[in-house]
C-alpha cells in the first residue's frame, strides 16, 4: 500500500496524483486557521530538502465544511493528519472527525516547525482514542531519545498503528552570507538522508510493537519501500519525491513488485519484516548445512 | 501529472547566462509567463523556469548559472536528458493594447517568446554590465540600459506594461504603473501546490506562487514574495 507523506501533496491540486495513491493524507489541520511560517521556507541541502512551511492549513471548521467531502469524492480512502498544541485540541478535532468518511486520523505528534504539543504522545493518543472509533496512527519522530518507547506507550494508550517517521530538524546556511537560508533557521530535513534514520526507527518500533507501520522517508525507488517494509513496515508513504516526480507512485509501485518478484517473494507484503529473520533464518540455514562465510549467511537478495 | 523527459539539443552561452535548448517531444510550450520545472539526473529537486524560446520542436530556457541545480542545467551536454514538468501556473495576459516589456537581468527569460507571442513590442530591459546585456539580443525592438541607470528612469507612460526582473525593479515598475503585469519568483520544490514552499503575501495573505501565479495582476494589494531577484531560482 502506497501513501502519500502528510503534506507532501496537495490533493485537489494535483488529484490525478492522488488517484495513483491507495489513500491519501491531508496535509496537518490544526483547530484555527494557520497561514505557516514566513517565507523563506524551503532549501535543497546536498543530502535532502529543508522545509519550514509551519503546518499551514485552514483550521478544522473550513477543512469539514469545504476540503474534506472534495477530498472524499476523489476515491481514494483519506486519512487526516490532526494537530494541535495540547491533547483537547487533539480530542476535539478527532470528536469532529468521527462521524465523517475519513478512513484513518493520524495524529502528528510530532511537526518540527511548531511548537511542540505541551501535552505528551501518551496523553494525546488517550484522548484522541477516547473521542473517537476510528483508527488512529501516531506520527512520530526519528528525534527522540527512544521512538520505540514511546511507540509502545502510544499503543497502549490505543493507537491503533504508527506513521514512522516525520522530518528531522536541520539548518542550512546561505554559503556567501553563513545567515540561515530559511526565515525560521532551522527546518524539517526530509529526502535521503532519512532513510537510515527512518529504517532504524521503522525496525525498532515493529520490534517493540507490531503494530501496523506506514513507513517513510526519503523513499524514491521500490528498493527504498522494500527495505522499510523488510524492516517492518506494512505500507510506504511517498514525500519528497513526489515534489520532483509526481509519477513516483505508479513508478515506485511496479519497481517495488519487480524488487519483490526477484527475491521470489510474490507479494511486496510477504517481505514485512524480513530484516528481523536473521537469526531465525541463519539457524534454519546453517542447520541445512548451507554456506556460511564470516559468521554471516549469504542470503538470496 | 507527469514528467516528460526531453534531450537535450544544446547549450549556448549568452552573455554570462546559459540557453538550454531540449528536443520539445509532445510537451506544448504553453503560454508566455507560465513556467516548467526542469531536473537533470542527480538533482533531488528541480527548478522552475520559465519558457525563452519556442521555436519549432524545441524549447529553450535561459538560465543563470549561480546556484547548484542552475549550474548543473547549464552544464547539461547534447544528447542528456532532463525531467520536465509543466507548462505550469499563470503566465501573462496577452489581451493587452500598448504592450511594452519591462526586464532586468536574467528577468528577461520569459520575453522572447512572450515578444513573438504579441508582435513584438517595444522592450526595455537593464543589466548590470555590458556582458550581461548581451542577452538583449534575444529580445526584438529592446532598448537597453546599464547600472547605474535603472529601467524605471525610462519608463513612459500610456503603455500595458509586462515585467519581470529583480524583486525591487518590480516594486518599483509597480508603483509607478500599478496595472503592470508582473512575473514573480519564489524557491519551488514542486510547481504544482503540493509543497507550500512558494508562499508568498498576495492580497494581504499568504498564497502559493506556483497556483496563483507566477505572473500576478500587479494590483494594489499584492505584496513583494521575499526571495532574491531574477526571473530563475538557482
Amino acid at each position: 500500500m502506497i501513501l502519500n507523506a502528510s503534506g507532501c501533496l496537495d490533493p485537489l491540486a494535483a488529484p490525478d496524483v492522488a488517484r495513483s495513491l491507495d489513500a491519501v493524507v491531508t496535509k496537518t489541520v490544526t483547530p484555527l486557521p494557520r497561514e505557516g511560517n514566513a517565507p523563506v521556507r524551503i532549501a535543497e541541502t546536498e543530502v535532502g530538502m529543508l522545509n519550514s512551511i509551519g503546518l499551514a492549513n485552514p483550521g478544522i471548521d473550513r477543512f469539514l465544511a469545504d476540503v474534506l467531502p472534495q477530498l472524499l469524492d476523489l476515491g481514494p480512502p483519506v486519512w487526516v493528519s490532526v494537530g494541535g498544541f495540547s491533547a483537547e485540541d487533539y480530542a476535539a478535532s478527532c470528536a469532529r472527525l468521527d462521524a465523517t468518511g475519513a478512513a484513518v486520523l493520524e495524529l502528528n505528534l510530532s511537526c518540527p516547525n511548531v511548537a511542540a504539543p505541551e501535552d505528551g504522545a501518551t496523553a494525546i493518543v488517550a484522548a484522541a482514542r477516547a473521542a473517537t472509533g476510528k483508527p488512529l496512527y501516531a506520527k512520530l519522530s526519528p528525534a527522540l531519545p527512544d521512538v520505540a518507547a514511546v511507540a509502545t506507550a502510544a499503543a497502549e494508550a490505543g493507537a491503533d498503528g504508527l506513521s514512522l517517521v516525520n522530518t528531522i530538524r536541520g539548518l542550512a546556511l546561505d554559503p556567501a552570507t553563513l545567515r540561515p537560508r530559511l526565515a525560521t533557521a532551522a527546518g524539517g530535513l526530509s529526502g535521503p538522508a532519512l532513510r537510515p534514520i527512518a529504517l532504524a526507527a521503522v525496525h525498532a518500533c515493529y520490534r517493540a510493537t507490531r503494530l501496523p507501520i506506514v513507513g517513510m522517508g526519503g523513499i524514491e525507488t521500490g528498493r527504498h519501500a522494500l527495505e522499510l517494509i523488510a524492516a517492518g513496515a506494512s505500507a510506504v508513504a511517498l514525500g519528497t519525491v513526489l515534489f520532483a516526480d509526481p509519477a513516483a507512485p505508479s513508478r515506485v509501485r511496479s519497481e517495488l513488485a519487480a524488487e519483490a518478484a526477484r527475491r521470489e517473494l510474490g507479494d511486496p507484503a510477504a517481505a514485512r519484516g524480513a530484516a528481523h529473520d536473521m537469526r531465525q533464518a541463519a539457524v534454519a540455514t546453517i542447520g541445512n548445512g548451507a554456506r556460511q562465510e564470516s559468521g554471516r549467511v549469504r542470503l538470496k537478495l | 501529472m507527469s514528467p516528460a523527459r526531453l534531450s537535450v539539443v544544446g547549450v549556448e552561452p549568452v552573455g554570462p547566462y546559459a540557453l538550454v535548448r531540449l528536443r520539445r517531444g509532445r510537451v506544448e510550450p504553453g503560454i508566455p509567463g507560465q513556467f516548467f520545472m526542469l531536473r537533470p539526473a542527480g538533482l533531488l529537486l528541480p527548478r522552475p523556469m520559465s519558457l525563452c524560446l519556442a521555436p519549432p520542436g524545441e524549447l529553450g530556457f535561459l538560465v543563470d548559472p549561480i546556484g547548484p541545480g542552475t549550474r548543473a542545467l547549464a552544464a547539461l551536454e547534447p544528447g542528456e536528458e532532463v525531467d520536465v514538468l509543466g507548462p505550469l501556473g499563470n503566465g501573462f495576459r496577452l489581451d493587452v493594447a500598448r504592450p511594452l516589456l519591462v526586464g532586468g537581468g536574467i528577468g528577461l527569460a520569459p520575453f522572447p517568446y512572450l515578444s513573438e507571442r504579441l508582435g513584438w513590442p517595444p522592450a526595455l530591459l537593464g543589466f548590470r554590465t555590458a556582458h550581461h546585456a548581451e542577452a538583449a539580443a534575444l529580445v526584438p525592438n529592446a532598448e537597453v540600459v546599464l547600472e547605474p541607470t535603472f529601467v524605471t528612469e525610462r519608463l513612459e507612460p500610456g503603455f500595458d506594461v509586462l515585467a519581470c526582473g529583480p524583486e525591487p525593479m518590480l516594486e518599483a515598475v509597480r508603483r509607478l504603473t500599478p496595472n503592470a503585469q508582473l512575473a514573480w519568483e519564489a524557491p519551488m520544490a514542486c510547481g504544482f501546490g503540493a509543497c507550500y514552499g512558494c508562499a508568498v503575501e498576495i492580497d494581504g495573505r499568504l498564497a502559493r506562487l506556483c497556483v496563483e501565479g507566477p505572473v500576478l495582476g500587479g494590483h494594489a494589494g499584492c505584496m513583494a514574495p521575499d526571495t532574491a531577484g531574477g526571473a530563475v531560482a538557482a
